[in-house]
């Protein structure tokens, strides 16, 4: 599991205490980092933690020898080791709980959106992004055409992804900054502005213009803060799962049929292969970072806890400033960078803020990997004051919006309705908890798209064609199995 | 009560929540598998024969009961090994969870995933207009389904920790125990609408089970006794 494990309390040979936490640390902070993140950094991030991991254990012997037999070095490395991971095991269940319970949330206001209000369920045109209609006489045509708008919008997905290394590599901060305000700008404001609406229009209840202009501005401008800048931490988890529920609500409108369930599998596969392949482009976003020793762009990033740092007064404030990355709640002042923090998921689908909505999900992710590497570089003493049952894991923002799209497309155009929402939900769970199993097996980076989607899209078609006449009939007879 | 169940017992401890998602998991595998043995069943015959198309409903909930047993043992399984890991890996040697505990936690995701799927189509009809058993149909329809569905998720709950427990102790009569009352439960639903013949022996096939349970769970009737007069 990707958890950060706990400051180790053994300490077995004095002068190799300082080096413990270090080490530890650097590879729990990056399993942990790499473990959920959007499938892009992952491996990139990982990797690098396993050379910065092995580097320090090669460094521990070289700064330690001095009067210390090597083989304890060695042992004591190796014990690190398996404490490491056995922590990260045990605080595992955990963690995952501490994902399951924001992503079951998600998706429980997605479904209970597509069930109530009927906007998002009617069709009332398609994305630019996806031009070729799905109505047509034939099956094959059909067929061609959302094949042509998933192609069309994977490929807008990689266009922004280069577009965004490209900006990265030439130090065009100011633009990135600019797309990803701008972006959560839109989406905080605008697309609430339309959810309230209809769900007001659902319910008939009468409001007037001058209520909700407040009701807006205050929920924009608190949403703004909370997610740029500082702010409670349960109140930024409940504006990120809004958010991605805004943005899978508006991918399940405005997103036909075939179509949409073809980008759900191509994404999760091109999640896999950007991961798994050597030259993606993210990948170089992230080793680029790395190579600069800077923080990265504010993540889309759900965290679950924050990170305290309890003695935070003789440390150096680069150091504070790095090592309360992590943390939504900075105790001091934020450096620049860590400013924009912008878990922002992505946009909708209208023209420019598809880019935005690509470099949002896609650049601020390679923060955490840098931050972490960040965090690596700090000395020890400045890790040792953390609390471990604070440190929490993190997740894309845009795996939330995936799973809920999923869940919300079989919960409005499944036969089976209820049952094939739950069996989608089940099935979206079970692949979190085996990603992240995985995860902590191979401490290699892997996409958590790819195993809950292939489930997610599973279940959904077997439960519908499947399950869903056998239940009926059972249901008429009353029998019961 | 399920989810009284679920609540009180479940919801604290990350690791059983897991589980019990697994379970849930693992069970809708199970019914995955039969629908697909009915569904083919059923297109490679006549739709229009009536008592065919009964039969081979019957025929289809047997094979899914033999599944869910058949998955419940998977289950076992992996749950074994998965205790094997956690005890390796904690601190102070032994597992944070046990076996009876993972057993209890397996039969109530069993139960409450069968529950649900049987339920909420249910439900979520009876949100809507309409009149119960307006063609002649029995009146009580979703009073006998909720009971139905209750009695089902205890019922998987208690068999969950039987067969646990007989597959720990090599005890086969006991999954054999198991296997039977899950057939006995869904056969006497065959004879509905008429209630009495299914309602009755399930609630009582539940309480026998509940006691087995509770009695292989180490429980005694001092404790009984003790736990109501609130020693």
């Amino acid at each position: 599991m990707t958890e950060l494990s706990a400051h180790l309390p053994q300490f077995q040979h004095g002068q190799l205490t300082e080096n413990f936490p270090d080490n530890h640390l650097s590879n729990t902070q990056e399993s942990m980092a790499s473990a959920l993140f959007n499938t892009d950094q992952n491996d990139t991030s990982e990797r690098r933690r396993h050379e910065n991991s092995e580097r320090r254990r090669n460094d521990n012997p070289d700064s330690e020898t001095n009067g210390q037999p090597q083989n304890n070095i060695q042992q004591v490395v190796e014990q690190d080791e398996e404490e490491d991971e056995e922590l990260t095991l045990k605080y595992g269940a955990k963690h995952v709980i501490m994902l399951f319970v924001p992503v079951t949330l998600c998706m429980v206001v997605v479904v209970a959106t597509i069930k109530s209000v009927s906007f998002y369920t009617r069709k009332d045109g398609q994305l630019i992004y996806t031009p070729f209609t799905e109505e047509t006489e034939t099956v094959g045509q059909r067929a061609l055409n959302s094949i042509l708008n998933a192609a069309i919008m994977i490929s807008v997905i990689i266009v922004m992804t280069i577009l965004l290394v490209v900006l990265y590599k030439y130090r065009c901060y100011k633009v990135i900054h600019g797309w990803l305000i701008i972006s959560s700008l839109l989406l905080l404001f605008f697309f609430s502005f339309i959810y309230l609406g209809e769900v007001f229009k659902t319910y008939n209840v009468a409001m007037d213009y001058i209520t909700v202009a407040l009701i807006i501005w205050n929920f924009g401008v608190v949403g703004m803060i909370c997610i740029h800048w500082k702010g409670p931490l349960r109140l930024q988890q409940a504006y990120l799962i809004m958010i991605s529920a805004l943005m899978a609500l508006v991918f399940i409108k405005y997103l036909p049929e075939w179509t949409a369930w073809l980008i759900l599998a191509v994404i999760s596969v091109y999640d896999l292969v950007a991961v798994l392949c050597p030259k993606g482009p993210l990948r170089m976003l992230v080793e680029t970072a790395q190579e600069r020793n800077e923080t990265l762009f504010p993540a889309l990033i759900y965290s679950s806890t924050m990170i305290w740092l309890v003695n935070m007064a003789e440390e150096d404030p680069e150091a504070q400033r790095k090592a309360s990355k992590n943390s939504t709640y900075d105790k001091q002042a934020p450096a620049n960078q860590t400013q924009n923090e912008d878990p922002e998921a992505d946009d909708g689908g209208f023209s420019q803020e598809w880019q935005q909505q690509r470099d949002n999900r896609i650049g601020p992710i390679e923060s955490t990997p840098e931050s972490r590497a960040a965090v690596q570089a700090l000395p020890s003493n400045s890790q040792s004051s953390e609390d471990p049952e604070e440190r929490g894991v993190k997740l894309g923002l845009g795996d939330f919006i995936f799973y809920s799209v999923l869940v919300g497309k079989a919960s409005a155009t499944a036969s089976g309705d209820w049952n094939t929402t739950l069996a989608c939900f089940v099935a979206i769970l079970i692949g979190l908890c085996l990603t992240l199993l995985l995860l902590a097996i191979f401490k290699k980076a892997l996409p958590a798209l790819p195993i809950s989607i292939t489930f997610g899209l599973v279940f959904y078609f077997a439960t519908d064609n499947l399950v869903q006449p056998f239940m009926d009939q059972l249901a008429f007879h009353q029998f019961y199995i | 009560p399920a989810l009284g169940l679920f609540l009180f017992t479940i919801a604290r401890e990350p690791l059983r929540i897991i589980i019990l998602i697994a379970g849930a998991f693992f069970w809708l595998v199970s019914l995955l598998l039969s629908s697909l043995i009915w569904f083919i069943a059923v297109k490679a015959s006549d739709p229009r024969d009536e008592a065919l198309q009964r039969g081979l409903l019957i025929f289809g909930v047997i094979f899914s009961v033999l599944l869910q047993e058949v998955f419940r043992f998977l289950y076992y399984k992996l749950l074994r090994k998965a205790i094997e890991g956690l005890v390796a890996l904690s601190e102070d040697g032994c597992s944070p969870i046990s076996i009876q505990q993972m057993a209890y936690v397996a039969g109530v995701g069993f139960g409450l995933m069968s529950g649900a799927f049987s339920m909420i189509n249910l439900l979520a009809d009876a949100l809507g207009p309409g009149t119960v058993g307006i063609h002649g149909d029995s009146q009580l329809y979703f009073l006998t389904s909720a009971f139905m569905t209750m009695v089902l998720i205890f019922l998987h709950t208690f068999w969950g920790i039987l067969f646990f427990h007989g597959c720990e102790h090599r005890r086969w009569w006991e999954i054999a125990a198991v296997v039977v009352m899950h057939l006995a439960v869904s056969g006497s639903t065959f004879c509905n609408p008429l209630y009495v013949g299914s309602l009755v022996p399930s609630y009582l096939l539940m309480a026998i089970a509940a006691v087995w349970a509770y009695l292989l769970s180490g429980g005694s009737a001092q404790n009984v006794r003790r736990f109501l007069l609130c020693k």
